[in-house]
């Protein structure tokens, strides 16, 4: 296919007029007095800058804002995550990895709940931040980690709009590293304990419950 | 669901007498059935609602109903509203106003307002009998047998290897109701029970519908398992802890409908909806059992039985099932060797070309496996003739049964025969060869799949060879003497096709691709025969079959496109 050059008039040629457009936002910014939206939170001082420091100095990240995927622990510290790779299939660029952990793999943290995974990575440079690993889970064990739960570490949560490495391998995420980032969520229900609670009343006379 | 009507049947005794056809109705429309239809031992029985209803093309759910199993009639889940003519005071039948036979719908005797269903697997057709399998009372039916069935089920799909293949998930999906009435606390059974060395089950997700305890009854002739203790607490067990070990256990795992029974070998190992599916058949013995091989990224994850009434019906032997681990292995043969050192294709055929064209008639000789497909080994006879070569493949027997493990343990046996290969009996001519090379009247060999130091021709011998050309997939003593190697595919990673004990020719397909530069031998003998890229060399595995169904009588009335998914049956020379 060819595309045909648009034949530019002699003004154009000048550049200078696109230059001058483009300039213009730009200037516009540096120039303006008006209170931006995004920055509305920040200090006085900052209040009318259009720029910041980074990275000494950081956004703060608007209320839309999801946030990146990480796996979470429970009260007890014991990882959520039963290796059920729904979110592996879910997930729209295939950033996410499971190996499960087969009859000899590492026994589940909470005993009734089986299994977990023997390893579990995010590849941050595939995800594309949608969410629905977090939708599809059924063991809420997987969260865009931002800071609406307690016990949230702000200094990592701070990190997860600027991910950033300086090798495209320190982007992905082990278990490890998914659950030191995603820190505990405590659920009300507690279904794995639960589970083993009632199983283990079961078996004393008179039956409880 | 399994169709009931088979895709081939066992060659019956002399034409049986033609079967009464009856008229039914099925949601409002009528169809034809036989009167008698084969039960799971292929005996005529009355023909049941629940087969009429599948010859209607309507699908009822059932749990305990299996087409190769004897009846039980215990999960309730196929329950159906159906209704019969009713007969006037005149033992005549009550005719509608318009004519049309009066159906009297079965209903309680104590409350004739609610409808009575039948268990469809159990109850059959009679004349003029109306079906609904799709009414809203059905429909009711079954989310009541839903509700009580799930009413102590774990839920466990996030841990349960059956998620994604369960049939409890999909007909909850497609028949339950979401909510449950049932408040009680859920009734705790033993998890991850040892039931045999590779069976692990849960009770707790078990519905008590004896299909395992009916197939190794009736099928595998052991009768190893039952159901101990009572109402919730029922579960099932074997005769002893551990004890369910006989060779066909597995097939309980592919049987049960939930995720009671697991198989150790495929526990917590990958969830079925990421598996590939390609159609193979087991190369364990020369039964040739039909399977599916469920891979995902070119690793082998589980074997499972495909039905073939004419050669294993549903099932598989447990030994077979397991063979797939080696398929994997870090130590198979991925390069091309040249004196030990690395080389390419194109280089070592090229070499073993030229040896083979100067080689004197009568000093090559060839042992080529009878695990290779029909077409390899045709492959190789037509080389052999080329060559005056002497020909033979190695036998291989062990202990058969009487259902399905044969004692043959080659794969391609009655291949190896048809080609021409194989000495008469197998493995006669190998002292032949071993002699030939200690003479020094052989002086090239080419070995394909054996390690032929374990069968006679031992590593001394194998020194004194001008040539050895060896084209295997793991290595052996036989691979490691090798002047020219050549890497070559499991069964699982090429096509082609077997002829089994019973000369029924059986396709596999690839499922999963080879390691390194390994590559399927029918390829690189055709390569080899013909030349790279010359006129006339057949590229393709169906180029190939064609040009073998031409040469060898056996197979001139199969063709690769006529096989299809079950093989066809060959009369064996
Ligand atoms: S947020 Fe979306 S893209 Fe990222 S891991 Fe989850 S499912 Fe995948
Ligand atoms: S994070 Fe959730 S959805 Fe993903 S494997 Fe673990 S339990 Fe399943
Ligand atoms: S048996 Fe089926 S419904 Fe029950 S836990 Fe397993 S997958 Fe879920
Ligand atoms: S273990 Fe499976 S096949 Fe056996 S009775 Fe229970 S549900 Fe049925
Ligand atoms: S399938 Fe009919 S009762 Fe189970």
């Amino acid at each position: 296919m060819v595309v045909p050059r648009p034949t530019l008039k002699w003004y154009e040629r000048l550049y200078l007029p696109a230059l001058y457009a483009g300039l213009r936002v730009t200037l516009g910014h540096l120039f303006s007095w008006r209170k931006s939206g995004v920055y509305g939170d920040k200090t006085r001082d900052q209040q009318f800058k259009a720029t910041l420091n980074y990275p000494e100095e950081l956004w703060t990240v608007p209320p839309g804002y999801r946030g990146a995927p990480y796996l979470v622990s429970d009260s007890k510290g014991n990882t959520k995550c039963v290796s059920c790779q729904l979110c592996e299939f879910v997930c729209p660029p295939k950033a996410i990895r499971i190996v499960p952990p087969g009859l000899d793999g590492p026994p589940a943290d909470r005993p009734p709940a089986e299994k977990m995974p023997a390893e579990f990575e995010i590849d941050m440079l595939r995800c594309i931040f949608c969410g629905y690993c977090e939708e599809v889970c059924p063991e809420e064990a997987i969260f865009l980690a931002k800071d609406y739960y307690a016990g949230y570490d702000p200094k990592l949560m701070r990190r997860d709009y600027a991910l950033t490495a300086t090798r495209r391998g320190d982007l992905v995420f082990n278990m490890r590293e998914l659950l030191e980032r995603g820190g505990t969520h405590a659920d009300g229900h507690g279904k794995w304990e639960h589970k083993q609670r009632e199983a283990d009343d079961q078996q004393t006379f008179p039956l409880k419950g | 669901m399994p169709a009931p009507a088979t895709t081939e049947t066992k060659p019956a005794p002399a034409a049986p007498p033609p079967i009464e056809k009856i008229k039914i109705k099925v949601d409002g429309r009528e169809i034809e059935v036989p009167k008698l239809m084969p039960d799971w031992q292929g005996k005529p029985q009355p023909t049941t609602m629940l087969q009429a209803c599948d010859l209607a093309g309507v699908e009822v759910p059932h749990y305990c109903y299996h087409p190769k199993l004897a009846v039980a009639g215990n999960c309730r889940m196929c329950l159906v509203e159906f209704g019969t003519p009713s007969m006037g005071p005149d033992r005549r039948p009550a005719l509608n106003d318009d004519g049309t036979p009066k159906i009297a719908k079965s209903v309680l005797p104590y409350e004739p307002g609610t409808p009575r269903g039948a268990i469809s697997c159990a109850t059959p057709v009679s004349p003029g009998m109306e079906i609904y399998p799709s009414s809203p009372a059905t429909k009711q039916m079954r989310e009541a047998v839903l509700e009580s069935l799930l009413v102590n089920h774990p839920l466990d799909c996030p841990i349960c290897d059956q998620a994604g293949e369960c049939k409890l998930q999909e007909y909850s999906v497609e028949h339950g109701q979401a909510q449950s009435h049932f408040v009680e606390t859920k009734v705790h059974k033993p998890k991850a029970v040892d039931l045999g060395p590779r069976i692990m089950l849960d009770d707790e997700r078990c519905i008590l519908c004896t299909r395992c305890i009916r197939f190794t009854r009736d099928i595998a002739g052991d009768d190893a398992l039952g159901i101990v203790n009572r109402g919730s607490f029922n579960t099932i067990a074997a005769w002893s802890e551990g004890g369910f070990d006989n060779n066909y256990t597995l097939n309980t795992v592919d049987l049960c409908p939930v995720g009671a029974l697991t198989s150790k070998d495929f526990r917590f190992q990958m969830r079925v909806w990421f598996l590939k599916e390609t159609k193979s058949v087991c190369a364990s013995c020369a039964t040739g059992c039909n399977i599916v091989v469920s891979s995902r990224e070119e690793r082998i994850y589980r074997f499972v039985p495909r039905e073939n009434n004419a050669v294993n019906d549903c099932w598989m032997c447990d030994q077979g099932r397991l063979n797939h681990r080696w398929v994997g292995r870090a130590d198979r043969l991925k390069d091309v060797l040249v004196r030990g050192q690395k080389s390419t294709w194109d280089v070592a055929l090229g070499d073993i070309a030229g040896r083979l064209h100067r080689a004197a008639p009568g000093s090559v000789a060839i042992v080529a496996s009878a695990r290779l497909s029909n077409e390899e080994l045709f492959l190789i006879k037509t080389l052999a003739d080329r060559l005056g070569a002497l020909t033979d493949s190695v036998p291989r027997d062990g202990a058969g049964d009487s259902l399905l493990v044969h004692g043959d343990k080659n794969p391609n046996s009655n291949g190896a025969r048809i080609a021409g290969i194989a000495g008469a009996p197998m493995g006669s001519r190998l002292p032949q060869i071993a002699e030939g090379i200690a003479s020094g009247v052989i002086r090239t060999l080419f070995v394909l799949g054996e390690d032929v130091t374990r069968h006679g021709i031992s590593a001394e011998l194998l020194a004194r060879l001008e040539t050895l050309i060896v084209s295997d997939i793991l290595p052996s003593a036989t691979t490691a003497a090798a002047h020219l190697l050549l890497p070559g595919c499991a069964h699982l990673e090429k096509h082609g096709s077997f002829t089994n004990a019973g000369g029924r020719v059986q396709k596999f397909m690839k499922a999963v691709e080879p390691p390194g530069d390994a590559r399927a031998e029918w390829e690189f003998l055709s390569e080899l025969i013909s030349g790279k890229g010359a006129p006339g060399a057949a590229p393709t595995l169906e180029g190939v079959f064609a040009k073998m169904a031409a040469a060898l009588p056996a197979y001139s009335k199969v063709t690769w496109g006529g096989l299809g998914e079950t093989g066809a049956t060959i009369a064996l020379p």
